[in-house]
């Protein structure tokens, strides 16, 4: 039988603000336990939340940016249930009105475009964290606790015009273009490896056609794209095996084991949680105007898809190429603005991808903290283009500029760089080098063709990589020839 | 006369005019708590060091020329629900019995900024849950009228400190009485102030929509200057108002001439003692007397506000209480095998059967199916009681009523049944569901020589025109006594 | 009417233990679900809850980062604490 698979998709994601959501803690990544806490964080007794504007803002921009209808009245609510690491034990979030709802986030999938359909986008506060330790026991840190916490759920089934889920690679580009997304706009850092992006993939199958839903099972602990991937594609592979052998699907949570590459179970949900939602009494409603929402939209900055197309479009590059240029938003811009300048974007496109990228990934620092400039990348083509250099010398002189910040052309200068294309002294060196390997010579008068590779390589050498290649090519074949 | 025995602002004037220093009243305090604290038992934590520590500063920062606040030197109980930094805040219960705060309430940094001298931490019904201060976990008050009694609650312990002249005022909290109540017994004046006008934070919370903190002073005018200290807008309480707060004193005047009184129906029926009755009467006839309208009226709905109270306060007190378990403070049990044991076993050695029992109705009003029929049903006669009382204040000035049913009453006759609706609070709590300003004055006393307690209420943020009608009543009538309790005055 | 079985449901969720005041209980809550029965009579159709007495919209605080407390400081009142974090026994799981 043919099984199709119906995946939800969970997101949380911890916002960069400076402060926590409801106190005035930093917000950071790991550091010495609960030395980023205070009364309010830690729940004592007596303290009471105050809700952070910022977070507030960067929540709207991000349900905005999803194309989410917006709730113009907030309320939060309380969540209650019992574990070490909610200090409060209930936890301070959204109920029945998210900030954003009925939205949707485009994807590509086998080169079409799906509209994968955003039932809401909420927020809430992360708990501490527990560090599990000999005898069983647990510490408990609080620094992360009070965190602000953005949930983003997929809506499964899709209303019509939108689309679910289907397969892990959908999967994966789901949770990839929602990191980018919310990259491009400043709000968070999307860490999946330091927690700051936790995605909770819900999986069930049911048969090709069929319109019934099978019993999910929810996966938690999944720390990178590629594990999104993996756990997906076997949580599906699983169930269909187990109903191909006449298994019934459990509703249950269940980990992605990375040592023996499969899902483990976490643990059995047999009834509903109960939550006891109610109104937080400590926290008065937000009534967000028209006119506030229309300013934090117009915050919103050139969003990736956007952005991809125009670079297509305006700049014909390939699909491809513009896909790779605008994942990061500081490289699409720095393409941006070289492209913007120079005769040939294609080019500086593949200068960038190739050169620029090798160089910054060598260095391992972002490319904002690494002093190249657009004008840069200009200088170089330029001095290319014109023939002053070639391509060789070009990687030369952009590797000096990135390590040092000097000029092209003073690096052109100092390291005697330039290209020659003087005919009389190529010919002195071509006449030079046959001499020296005859029997190359005859090699290749007797068929050889693939020695010419060999005598340009010599005469490069000779002339320290200077000649114009071009002339020293047609040099060989008349004095070969 | 003893230094003691004085209000809180005729030690201000004595500390002003240099009659007395700060650390002499501190020490006539100290004195008297160490004479009368074993018979009243009003507080659960004595800071008789600390208080003689902040007097003597206050008297150097007088020395120095420094301009004093209002109040500077004047020594107030603080009800033991409040957090206080460096001082045991156990809320009358076992799972706090050694917590030690590392953080002041507002209204505790605002007495420190206004010099004000800490006496202690006063006793009170566990979280502020009861009105008698019989379901503290450590030992009951006693009222200082009649040893045998009780002082009321939840705030019982400030009450019988300031009437016992063992401080001279006081800070209780008010949920659905639990200050105007306790002060009714005790013959002094509480003051439950507009929800939001002081900051609940560092309050211990019972139920957050309800709680509020107010004076508990020997006259109105001394509760004019405590409401002066602790009112004002607090970043850290998001339900704070941003009103400014006004100077309360110039409120008390004695003209209120053409002020219109409401005293509706259902406050003077069911259950209300005949002396009780008598005394609110006579009160109505006085402010007739002193040129104001008084009108009997109908609140149709305010008799809801009983259900709506005991559904809305453990709904809220339960997810509250969460937070006791045993991981971060307070009490842990031995019993504590993992962290579900060490929840159950914790709490339950924790908590009294009232808290317990409130948890438990709350955990049931907010659960999945009851919650429309219980919690969201309650919420909106809650805004029908509201209703009552915007009509009522479009038309009148203030409320009067009796504070309590009856006085008080001794200790141990009404323990049975822990937990069961009382008709007690029926007075009280509708201004806490309204969130409305609302104190209790001495009015008289009952056959057996106990005081009867006058309820006035007003309208949110009209704090001035109910102190000044308490004023007025105040100044033209002579119940302020002091207690004859056993080993009083006289 | 609950039953004593609904008691320990609720005890559950609320992590108490009723024991053998169970009954009594049993009987104290249902008389006082019984006094809460006059609400359920009221028609409020057209009546909106009150979740704060006085009716108060956006209220802020800036994202500006205020001094923590210190890591004693924070776990000064933990029954039991190491390095600086609470310890708290075997985690388990209940819903």
């Amino acid at each position: 039988m043919k099984y199709d698979a119906v995946i939800g998709m969970e997101v949380h994601v911890e916002l960069s603000t400076r402060s926590k959501m409801f106190c005035g803690c930093r917000v950071d990544f790991g550091g010495e336990p609960n030395t980023r806490c205070c009364p309010v964080c830690t729940g004592m007794p007596g303290s009471l939340p105050s809700v952070n504007r910022r977070a507030v803002e960067f929540m709207l921009k991000a349900a905005l940016a999803l194309n989410c209808k917006i709730n113009y009245e907030n309320y939060f609510h309380r969540k209650n249930y019992y574990y070490p690491d909610l200090p409060k034990n209930f936890q301070t979030s959204q109920y029945d009105s998210p900030i954003g709802y009925n939205g949707y986030l485009e994807i590509n999938s086998g080169g079409k475009t799906k509209k994968i359909a955003i039932l809401r986008v909420h927020m809430e506060e992360d708990t501490g964290k527990l560090l599990h330790v000999e005898g069983g026991k647990s510490l408990v840190d609080y620094n992360r606790s009070g965190t602000p916490l953005m949930e983003i759920v997929t809506r499964v089934p899709a209303p019509e015009g939108y689309d679910i889920i289907e397969n892990a690679e959908e999967a994966r580009e789901y949770v990839q273009r929602l990191r980018q997304l919310l990259v491009y706009l400043k709000i968070s850092d999307c860490r999946m490896e330091e927690g700051s992006m936790r995605c909770e993939p819900n999986i069930s199958v049911r048969p090709a056609g069929s319109d019934r839903l099978g019993t999910k099972t929810e996966l938690k602990n999944l720390n990178s794209f590629r594990v999104v991937h993996l756990a997906t594609d076997y949580e599906i592979k699983r169930q269909i095996a187990c109903l191909e052998e006449g298994e019934k699907i459990v509703q249950e949570t269940r980990r992605w084991d990375d040592a023996r590459d499969e899902t483990t179970i976490m643990r059995t949900k047999e009834s509903a949680q109960e939550y006891r939602y109610f109104p937080e009494p400590d926290l008065v409603p937000i009534r967000l105007s028209e006119e506030y929402v229309e300013e934090v939209r117009s915050q919103i900055p050139e969003l990736p898809i956007p952005k991809r197309d125009r670079f297509v479009k305006d700049y014909s590059l390939p699909l491809t190429d513009a896909e790779v240029l605008v994942d990061d938003p500081s490289l699409a811009d720095f393409f941006d603005r070289t492209a913007a300048m120079v005769k040939n974007p294609k080019a500086a496109a593949n200068w960038i991808m190739t050169e620029l990228l090798k160089l910054v990934n060598e260095s391992g620092r972002p490319l904002a903290e690494c002093g190249i400039k657009p004008e840069d990348v200009k200088a170089v083509l330029e001095l290319m283009d014109s023939g002053k250099i070639n391509r060789n010398a070009a990687k030369q002189v952009f590797a000096e500029m990135f390590a040092t910040g000097k000029a092209a052309e003073a690096i052109v200068k100092e390291k005697g760089l330039e290209q020659v294309s003087d005919t009389s002294s190529i010919e002195e060196c071509v006449d030079r080098i046959l001499a020296a390997n005859p029997k190359e010579v005859q090699r290749f008068r007797d068929g050889e063709a693939k020695l010419m590779g060999f005598f340009t390589g010599q005469v490069m050498r000779e002339m320290k990589g200077k000649a114009n290649p071009a002339v020293v090519g047609k040099i060989l074949k008349e004095k070969l020839g | 006369m003893e230094l003691y025995e004085l209000t809180a602002h005729e030690l201000a004037e004595l500390i002003r005019t240099r009659k007395a220093s700060a650390a002499e009243i501190a020490r006539s305090f100290a004195g008297r708590i160490a004479e009368k604290e074993d018979a009243v038992k009003a507080y659960i934590t004595v800071t008789e060091d600390k208080m003689l520590q902040a007097a003597e500063e206050t008297d150097r920062l007088a020395a120095a020329g420094e301009l004093l606040p209002p109040l500077a030197g004047v020594p107030c109980a603080v009800k033991d629900n409040m957090s206080t930094a460096g001082v045991r805040t156990t809320a009358a219960s076992r799972i706090l019995e050694n917590y030690v705060p590392v953080y002041n309430a507002t209204a505790v940094e605002k007495l420190e900024e206004n010099l004000i001298p800490m006496t202690g931490k006063a006793n009170l019904d566990e979280f502020a849950m009861g009105s008698s201060c019989e379901n503290s976990a450590f030992f009951p008050t006693r009222n200082p009228w009649d040893l045998s009694r009780v002082p009321g609650g939840s705030s019982g312990g400030s009450a019988a400190a300031v009437a016992a002249d063992e401080c001279a005022f006081a800070l209780g909290s008010d949920t659905g009485g639990s200050i105007r109540q306790p002060a009714s017994f005790c013959g002094i004046v509480g003051v439950k102030p507009t929800y939001g006008r002081v900051s609940r934070y560092g309050l211990l919370a019972f139920a957050s929509s309800l709680d509020q903190i107010g004076p508990m002073t020997k006259d109105v005018e001394d509760a004019a200057l405590a409401l002066n200290v602790i009112c004002g807008r607090d970043v850290m309480d998001s339900t704070s108002l941003s009103a400014e707060a006004p100077d309360f004193t110039k409120a008390l005047t004695t003209e209120i001439k053409g002020m219109k009184i409401a005293v509706p129906r259902e406050f003077m029926e069911k259950g209300i003692a005949e002396d009780t009755k008598g005394a609110v009467l006579a009160a109505m006839k006085h402010y007739e007397e002193l040129g104001a309208v008084v009108e009997y009226v109908s609140m149709p709905n305010v008799g809801y506000g009983l259900p709506v109270y005991y559904i809305i306060a453990p709904a809220e007190c339960s997810s509250n209480l969460a937070r006791y378990d045993g991981v971060k403070y307070g009490h842990r049990s031995p019993l504590s095998r993992d962290t579900f044991s060490m929840y159950k076993k914790s709490r339950t050695e924790g908590f009294g059967p009232e808290v317990k029992q409130r948890i438990m109705i709350g955990t049931y009003a907010l659960s999945a199916g009851y919650y429309d029929a219980y919690y969201l049903k309650a919420q909106k006669v809650r805004t029908l009681v509201k209703n009552d009382f915007e009509k009522i204040f479009s038309e009148y000035d203030v409320i009067i009523s009796p504070t309590a049913p009856d006085t008080a009453f001794g200790i141990g006759e009404q323990t049975d049944d822990p937990y069961t609706m009382k008709l007690a609070d029926i007075c009280t709590i509708p201004a806490n569901l309204a969130g409305i300003p609302a104190m209790s004055l001495p009015c008289g006393f009952d056959g057996k020589g106990l005081p009867i307690g006058l309820q006035i209420m007003a309208p949110a943020l009209g704090e001035e025109v109910m102190l000044r009608a308490a004023y007025a009543f105040e100044q033209t009538s002579d119940f302020r006594k002091k207690p004859a309790f056993p080993g009083g005055n006289k | 009417m609950l039953t004593k079985q609904d008691i320990e449901a609720i005890a559950h969720l609320s992590r108490l233990e009723v024991g053998e005041d169970a009954e009594k209980l049993t009987e104290q809550i249902n008389k006082l679900l019984d006094d809460f029965a006059s609400l359920q009579a009221i028609d409020t159709s057209e009546i909106k809850p009150t979740s704060h007495a006085v009716p108060m919209y956006n209220v802020f605080r800036e994202d500006e980062v205020r001094p923590s407390l210190s890591p004693e400081d924070v776990i000064k009142n933990g029954p039991d604490t190491m390095d600086d974090a609470f310890v708290v026994p075997r985690i388990v799981d209940t819903d």
